[in-house]
């Protein structure tokens, strides 16, 4: 049966485990993995726009041996002309292995798998869900700390929206003696099925604040987010939140030494560039993780092995 | 008042005071030809008041979408005058049809012959979520 990528809590922390560490073979021997995916194509469906994602996958299956097809946004499909979700997955499924889709709307990656034979994985949809970012975070996280247990996981800034936190969250729960710091304005705080299906339900400490000067001592891990535009009804809205947390050089006076500041990117105002140079800034590693957790995914989706 | 017993058909028993009406209208009983009885407020030694359907043919009933509505009530099958089955129906682990996403991010919202469908998230309270984009239902959205 073919299996796909839709949601982070769909995969058992055994299927999450044996990704992170096949991962980190391919880091530490990629020469070994180079032909793997000969013949087989990535079909890339991006109804919204994105520069890391899509480039990330498209990266993963070159550097599989693999080849790439699709698009980079819906006004270059048969979207434009209103042909469904669900009518252009069953067409790419005669030219392509495997599906990376991103759209604008919440389930749009859900009703692609639920339609075609070959494994579809959710590159995000709307503010809902981003799995294979959960993955980057996770290996990113493993990576810098050697370690998913035991950590004070502070996540700022757009917690409503921003589906990288919902999925972290997610997934970080499953693991023993992790905790949440849930730092966001009062309107961006985290969305109730967060709250009551997650850390309610399985009695995963949390605590929610507005300040990060606060949180910021206690912090092993800092998961900062960008305030969405593109998720705002309302442009005053936005603009009155947009800037609500600012990390500076400064902010970071009272922050563990070896805290790993983390961003899925892009980011706007909400990481001043002058931390880019503190050694505790893991986001640009993040971004190469990336790729090589989604190699990953797209050996294991497609049944490939060495 | 009195309503007389049915011969071959249904009665849906224990619905809660006040939704007798919602249920009627789902079940497009409005467009039997057959007798249709809807008590409203009878009394309820359980619940004090309560609403009774009475239908005078043997119909197809949706045993999912009345869990969903109401998960207490019971549903009487008479033949020959005599009941031959009592049905309580329970919560369904999925709803397809009943309930409509309010979500307007939702990919129901945009795709018009999409299915819209529900996953029990939570049993002891009762509550569903959007097999798409996890927003829990509302009653009132009844299809």
């Amino acid at each position: 049966m073919k299996k796909d990528l839709i949601d982070i809590r769909d995969y058992s922390m055994e299927e999450i485990n044996e990704l992170i560490a096949l991962a980190g073979r391919i880091i530490k021997n990629p020469e070994a993995y180079a032909d793997v995916c000969r013949g087989k194509k990535l079909a890339t469906l991006f109804y919204e726009a994105s520069t890391r994602t899509r480039l990330s996958f498209e990266a993963a299956m070159l550097d599989l041996g693999g080849s790439i097809l699709g698009f980079s946004e819906a006004t270059s499909s048969s979207a434009a002309k209103g042909e469904s979700v669900a009518d252009t997955a069953k067409t790419v499924q005669c030219f392509a292995d495997i599906i990376a889709m991103r759209h604008p709307k919440e389930g749009a990656p859900q009703v692609a798998a639920n339609k075609v034979n070959i494994p579809v994985i959710n590159a995000g949809d709307g503010g809902h869900n981003h799995p294979t970012q959960t993955l980057t975070d996770l290996l990113t996280i493993h990576m810098e700390k050697g370690r998913l247990d035991t950590l004070t996981v502070g996540c700022c800034g757009d917690l409503k929206f921003g589906r990288t936190v919902h999925s972290l969250i997610a997934a970080m729960s499953r693991y023993e003696n992790v905790r949440f710091v849930l730092i966001s304005p009062e309107e961006l705080v985290i969305p109730e099925h967060v709250r009551t299906e997650i850390l309610d339900n399985h009695n995963v400490p949390y605590k929610e604040l507005r300040s990060l000067d606060a949180a910021m001592p206690e912090l092993d891990i800092l998961y900062m987010t960008r305030v969405q535009r593109e998720r705002f009804f309302n442009e005053a809205d936005y603009v009155r939140l947009k800037d609500s947390y600012i990390l500076a050089p400064d902010k970071l006076f009272s922050a563990k030494p070896d805290l790993a500041i983390l961003h899925p990117l892009p980011r706007v105002n909400e990481i001043s560039v002058a931390v880019d140079d503190d050694p505790r800034a893991c986001y640009f590693k993040q971004v190469a993780y990336g790729k090589f957790i989604r190699m990953a995914l797209i050996m294991k989706l497609l049944g490939v092995s060495i | 008042m009195i309503i007389g017993s049915i011969v071959n058909g249904v009665v849906i028993d224990h619905i809660p005071a006040g939704r007798g009406m919602e249920l009627y209208h789902y079940l497009k009983l409005d467009r039997m030809e057959c007798q249709v009885a809807l008590i409203k407020n009878a009394h309820s030694r359980k619940h004090g008041k309560k609403d009774i359907l009475k239908v005078n043919e043997v119909i197809e009933l949706d045993f999912d979408m009345l869990g969903y509505i109401a998960p207490q009530i019971t549903v009487d099958i008479i033949r020959d005058s005599v009941r031959i089955e009592k049905i309580h129906p329970e919560l369904p682990e999925r709803i397809a049809g009943v309930i409509r996403c309010r979500n307007p991010r939702c990919i129901t919202s945009s795709e018009q012959e999409l299915r819209h469908e529900f996953r029990l998230a939570d049993r002891e309270n009762g509550i569903y979520r959007c097999i798409y984009c996890d927003t829990k239902a509302e009653k009132q959205s009844v299809i």
